[in-house]
């Protein structure tokens, strides 16, 4: 085995020594921790892996995914393994995008007091903060293309000050933005339509009774065409 | 010139056609308003308690992205934000040592605050910039026989440091509304609070207050009020439904944004979308005057 240089970190406390070059989902892993929840896909596309962490020397909480963090010597690392949030029940075909439907859900976000906390902590590098006050203004399309890249990983919630449940108001001004906001788009009318007629059942029906393997197999195999 | 302007959150709902109407007319006096980029709310209030720093942030955060945008001063038009702004400002920078933590918790911005852009409502830029005269010139639709009055509330006028204009005596209003064509009276209660905030949880208090003002107002001859302010304008105007109903004497009364009258004096049309937003239908006056 060639021999990897080691660090030291600290994982709900306990000092382990593991990899310099692993993340930190790899170094609970190395350090024999079994994940059961609190990580998905490791490709920092899922969002379940939420941590906090600081680094030796720097006074910053610093939050991130677990997945895509890289460990530092003598870091002291949290896994959060579930975010508890507020997410009120509606009827898109109910609602109005407007600023009255915003202030009925989520009350809160009129508690925002633009300390850009949220914005620090997001992962994804997305502007928190600006969404949550373009939804008090009422301009929910400007939220929604600001939160689009949100992965639910919870952390903005988490350090909120005022108790903001961000990532959930965001979904609401997506699905309002694209159903009230949006130009139709042909194409998905196109492919409901299709889906609807049954065009893809027998083809569902093939990989819904093949074993794990040529599944797999199939999977990697896809093709994936982008239309300009 | 253009002059950029910070918006605030309520005139972009319920306040649009405070906005619209300033844009119009301002547009009709070459001096475009440029909404400033990636502002967040003014913080709403201006919080008097000094160890609560966190409720200043929001004020410096909109000041510290117009010094990055290279903006010297920013022109508001909602009372409320522009004496919320000013107060935060002066208030972080009096202080070295809040100056500092409030720089430190910033750390993201692309710039530490310096406090250098200057703050200013736009009827203060009207007189200053323009001048009530030369504003006379460019009215192109009098707003002949309108008899109407200024209101002027707390935010404009107090603290003294911060009033745009006399705090005990100002004009500002009424000059605007005589460079217009108007005929301006001022009246007893124009310097009153309307009772701000307490319509959310003493809703009763600012009903009275609605009575008291707009007949003070009345019996000083005016037919219509002119504000600056989205909470003073729900308060006097959308409060009426529950004045006419716990005072039987009570006549409803329009109550407009200063800029919805500047905008048709200087040429531009009423839009219908405007009336909606008001709870007294100001058309009938408008149209009584030929104006509409
Ligand atoms: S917006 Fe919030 S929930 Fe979405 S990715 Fe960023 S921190 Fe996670
Ligand atoms: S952390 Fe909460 S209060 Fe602070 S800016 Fe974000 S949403 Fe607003
Ligand atoms: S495990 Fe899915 S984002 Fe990290």
């Amino acid at each position: 085995m060639k021999n990897v240089p080691m660090v030291t970190v600290y994982i709900m406390g306990d000092a382990y020594k593991v990899p310099n070059d692993c993340t930190i989902v790899g170094a609970m892993e190395y350090a024999g921790l079994q994940l059961t929840t609190g990580v998905g896909c490791r490709e920092g596309f899922c969002g379940a892996c939420a941590t906090l962490y600081r680094e030796k020397g720097d006074y910053k909480l610093q939050s991130g995914l677990a997945c895509q963090t890289v460990v530092t010597d003598g870091m002291y690392i949290a896994q959060i393994p579930f975010v508890p949030a507020e997410k009120p029940l509606y009827r898109l075909e109910e609602l109005k995008p407007t600023v009255d439907t915003i202030k009925e859900f989520y009350p809160i976000l009129f508690c925002c007091v633009a300390c850009n906390t949220c914005t620090k902590s997001c992962p994804q590098d997305i502007q928190v903060m600006d969404y949550v006050q373009a939804l008090i203004r009422g301009d929910i399309k400007r939220a929604a293309e600001l939160s689009f890249d949100c992965i639910r990983c919870g952390l903005c919630a988490l350090r909120c000050p005022a108790e903001i449940v961000q990532y959930n108001a965001a979904i609401l001004a997506r699905r309002l933005t694209g159903k009230y906001l949006l130009p139709e788009s042909p194409d998905l009318v196109a492919r409901v339509k299709e889906v609807r007629e049954g065009k893809y059942g027998a083809e569902l029906d093939e990989l819904v009774k093949m074993d794990e393997k040529t599944l797999s197999k199939r999977y990697y195999a896809r093709e994936i065409k982008i239309e300009p | 010139m253009q002059l950029p302007y910070y918006p605030g959150c309520t005139l972009k709902n319920h306040a649009k056609h405070f906005e619209d109407s300033a844009i119009a007319a301002m547009e009709r006096l070459d001096m475009p308003l440029v909404e400033m980029e990636d502002w967040v709310c003014c913080g709403t209030v201006f919080s008097m308690s000094s160890d609560d720093l966190m409720l200043q942030v929001a004020s410096i955060r909109n000041l510290v992205r117009a010094e990055h945008q290279n903006l010297s001063e920013l022109i508001v038009l909602c009372s409320m934000c522009y004496n919320t702004l000013r107060r935060a400002s002066d208030f972080i920078l009096s202080d070295p040592e809040n100056l500092d933590k409030v720089r430190k918790f910033m750390y993201l911005e692309e710039k530490p605050f310096d406090g250098t852009v200057e703050i200013l409502h736009l009827l203060s830029v009207l007189r200053d910039r323009i001048g009530w005269e030369e504003l006379g010139r460019k009215v192109v639709r009098p707003l002949a026989n309108l008899k109407v009055g200024g209101y002027y509330g707390c935010l404009l006028v107090r603290p003294e440091k911060y009033a745009i204009d006399d705090f005990e005596a100002p004009t500002i209003i009424e000059d605007l509304l005589g460079a217009l064509g108007a005929t301006a009276s001022p009246y007893p209660y124009r310097l009153e609070c309307c009772g701000a905030y307490q319509t959310v949880t003493n809703k009763d208090v600012t009903v009275q207050r609605t009575y008291e003002l707009l007949n003070s107002a009345r019996n000083a001859g005016c037919e219509a009020i002119v504000t600056s302010c989205p909470l003073c304008a729900f308060n006097l105007d959308q409060r009426q439904r529950e004045t006419i109903e716990q005072f039987p004497d009570f006549d409803p009364m329009p109550v407009f944004y200063f800029t919805e009258l500047m905008a048709l004096a200087f040429g531009a049309n009423w839009d219908p979308e405007w009336t909606k937003l008001h709870f007294v239908n100001p058309e009938p006056i408008l149209r009584d005057k030929g104006l509409i």
